[in-house]
């Protein structure tokens, strides 16, 4: 089906006309909704801590704890979700339509969860609903899009995604700047946006992935034909050439890779960037990605999506050796690390994702992504263990050396994997 | 296609969305508003001079949370007579505590991109000597009994999507040499006697032994010990399992806590005790509900202590030796201290 997907590609081209600047509708109405949801998800996000502590004279800490369950789940129901997605001939956008109305529906619950277990189960909820969209609507996206443009289309699906969460907190605070406590405002107008957001998806989403017109309906048939019918069999997927590769490489890296909040809480420590800035670190982060998606996702189709991934991490492994080698950590070297933080996200998140549209076909690619993803997710979680354990044993700088090492071997590792893959043109397209 | 009904709808659907938000957002505004206005039947508060001098008789100043214009304010009333009217100082605190001459004030400061914080030194008469900014939400603040070192500790947190990550700084600032500790993790860690570091460390509620030792609460891994600090060494040297927000009572021989007790609800976990550091032993008060404040000594033998309330928090008094019964001693009042 891969092969499929890569003759059709030339086909595709000139009924979209413009070939560099089009993106497909689609993708911009679901860039849209994603631009909405974040909007909505961080304008809580942000006034969280300071509602548990001044609002509810409540002490969040100890709030954490439940943190890696939450995750775990998360990744179950990502599973689930790309699962239900694919069946029935491709339910991706009800089920995406659950998701994000599951999320839409905590907002207004905050209003009246006054204790730390009822905000953490609601959070929790919101998670669930995060974790059934991410799926269906990632495979929505590349089916909407020419294979040959996937890596851009994403590009402009996380840009649009990262400029809404910068976009929330300075909603939440305007609201709270004009009324004062008003943190139950901020809940309503975080739930009205969130509504607005399942709104358009429901309006300007198609039912039918690729409707707009990318994909002839030919692949789609072959698609359903070459899949597997009965229910979601990851060894199935997996044994499909280049898909097993990749999914190793993703696990692979995702081991070596340090979570944000690590991240940050290092770049603190050991450059000893002041206390005022660190609520600025992820703002950093965020600004390089939000800068550098497109370009990423654009030339990741030109030099190939599996290795832009590998440059990405190599962008990471710069990063952490910045961390590591210079001491004190002068202004520059903590921009410096943000932006690479920024770059990696922006070489790997989307880019993946297309990456992972080239080789599942089109009637498993919720579940292909999801299966991707959450593997991507749980390695990089245990890598959060193993990393705080490591911390505890021998300190931080110990830790994150043994990270980078461990970065140093996984990405020519997997640059092997990929190259030595079964089916050479995967190399061209994907 | 069907463009134009999608449009209606969408445009509708805005339309509808928006007048909601507006309208929530304009009756939040007000309800903002109004608690700026006195209400009868509640404290009231008057400006006036209020210093940590000596030699004023013995007075308490605490955060009023009262609607009306002095709202948030430090306030004072004479200690025999609590329920009197307050004195309001004209500085706005979110956390106070002073001691010889020295005021430690953590307040916000309202910005167009949301609130940010800052940590001040009040001379002893509330005048700001020098004041620096705070990375995160003000939650404890304590000064020593000699008035030279001050602490606090504020949350940081809710950096990433539905984050519910959240981690405590605490600061030590020595107020003659202005050399401010801006992350007391920077001490070494003793833990049952053995170096011990760990990304998951928090330290919260510094209360003062005096200019060189205070204790500390830390903790990781999901508990909490009391520890105590070492400015000289900087070092904490855990001491005892199960200790949040210490406060060490004037004669340096009792520290009150919170403690969390086995089989309370999971919102509500803590009861407020008294640790006897020549025996060790601990001595719950006669307080039954749950406690989510580092407790204040009011005098050698009485804690003070906050509660939520109909204005966000009142302050009550229990004996420390765990006799007699809880009383409210401030309606709508935060963060007290007792000032001769």
């Amino acid at each position: 089906m891969y092969l499929a997907d890569g003759r059709d590609a030339p086909a595709v081209v000139p009924h979209r006309g413009r070939r560099w600047a089009a993106v497909p509708g689609t993708v911009l109405a679901l860039g849209t909704v994603s631009l909405i949801t974040d909007v909505s998800a961080e304008m809580i996000t942000a006034v969280l801590p300071l509602y548990l502590v001044s609002g509810l004279g409540l002490s969040p800490l100890g709030f954490g704890v439940l943190d890696g369950v939450y995750n775990g789940v998360g990744a179950l129901v990502r599973l689930a979700g790309g699962h239900l997605a694919d069946g029935g001939g491709g339910r991706h956008k009800a089920v995406a339509v659950a998701g994000y109305a599951l999320s839409a529906l905590c907002k207004p619950l905050l209003l009246v969860a006054h204790t730390l277990p009822v905000i953490g189960a609601v959070l929790a909820l919101d998670r669930t609903g995060k974790g059934l969209r991410t799926a269906p609507r990632d495979a929505l996206i590349s089916l909407a899009a020419p294979p040959e443009r996937r890596g851009h289309a994403f590009g402009v699906h996380r840009a649009m995604d990262t400029a809404g969460a910068l976009c929330g907190p300075v909603l939440a605070f305007l609201v709270l700047g004009v009324a004062a406590e008003g943190y139950d405002a901020v809940f309503t107008v975080s739930a009205c946006v969130a509504a607005l957001g399942v709104l358009v998806l429901m309006l300007f989403v198609p039912g039918r992935p690729g409707g707009v017109g990318v994909a002839p309906k030919t692949s789609r048939r072959a698609g359903r034909r070459a899949a597997p019918s009965g229910p979601l069999r990851a060894p199935a997927l997996l044994r499909m050439p280049g898909v097993g590769r990749l999914a190793a490489c993703a696990v692979l890296l995702g081991l070596t890779t340090v979570s944000d909040s690590f991240v940050y809480l290092l770049l603190q420590r050991r450059f000893e960037v002041p206390a005022r800035w660190f609520p600025l670190l992820p703002l950093g982060t965020a600004a390089a990605f939000l800068l550098l998606a497109v370009p990423a996702g654009a030339v990741a189709d030109r030099v190939g999506r599996r290795r832009l991934f590998l440059l990405g991490h190599l962008a990471l492994l710069v990063a952490y050796g910045l961390v590591l080698a210079v001491p004190g950590g002068p202004l520059p070297a903590v921009v410096a690390v943000l932006v690479l933080h920024g770059a990696f996200y922006a070489a790997t998140d989307g880019v993946l994702a297309a990456a992972v549209a080239g080789v599942v076909p089109d009637a498993m690619r919720a579940r292909g992504l999801a299966l991707v993803g959450t593997g991507q997710a749980l390695a990089r979680f245990a890598c959060s263990i193993g990393f705080g354990a490591a911390w505890t044993a021998w300190g931080d700088g110990p830790a994150l050396a043994v990270a980078t090492a461990g970065l140093a071997i996984s990405t020519p590792i997997a640059l092997a994997a990929l190259r030595s893959s079964a089916c050479p043109s995967a190399q061209r397209t994907a | 296609m069907t463009i134009p009904p999608r449009l209606t709808v969408l445009l509708a659907a805005v339309l509808l969305l928006g007048s909601l938000s507006a309208w929530v957002v304009v009756h939040a505004a007000a309800r903002a508003e109004s608690r700026g206005l006195p209400r009868t039947g509640e404290p009231s508060a008057g400006p006036g001079a209020v210093t940590l001098a000596a030699g004023q008789g013995r007075r308490m100043l605490f955060r009023t949370m009262a609607w009306g214009p002095h709202r948030d304010e430090v306030v004072a009333v004479p200690a025999d007579d609590p329920g009197g009217p307050r004195v309001s100082s004209g500085v706005r605190c979110l956390r106070f505590h002073a001691s010889s001459g020295t005021g430690a004030c953590l307040q916000a400061a309202h910005g167009p991109l949301g609130d940010t914080y800052r940590a001040v030194v009040l001379d002893a008469r509330l005048r700001e000597r020098r004041a620096f900014p705070l990375a995160g939400i003000p939650t404890r603040t304590r000064v020593s009994p000699s008035g030279r070192m001050a602490a606090w500790t504020v949350f940081v947190g809710g950096d990433s999507y539905a984050g519910t990550n959240f981690s405590t700084r605490t600061s030590i600032l020595d107020t003659r040499t202005w050399s401010l500790e801006e992350n007391l993790e920077a001490y070494r860690v003793l833990k049952d006697g053995r170096p011990y570091h760990a990304a998951d460390v928090n330290l919260w509620g510094v209360t003062f032994a005096d200019d060189g030792h205070f204790w500390v609460t830390l903790a990781t891994g999901g508990r909490t010990w009391l520890a105590r600090g070492d400015v000289a060494a900087r070092t904490l040297t855990t001491v005892r399992q199960n200790v949040e927000c210490p406060s060490l009572s004037p004669d340096g021989t009792r520290i009150a806590f919170k403690k969390r007790v086995a089989g309370l609800p999971e919102d509500a976990p803590w009861r407020l005790y008294v640790l006897d550091l020549r025996t060790m032993r601990e001595t719950p008060i006669a307080e039954r509900r749950s406690v989510d404040d580092q407790a204040v000594w009011l005098d050698a033998s009485t804690l003070g202590y906050a509660l939520p309330g109909d204005f966000g928090a009142d302050i009550w008094t229990a004996p420390a030796d765990g006799s007699g019964a809880p009383r409210r001693l401030l309606p709508a009042a935060l963060a007290p201290v007792v000032v001769q």
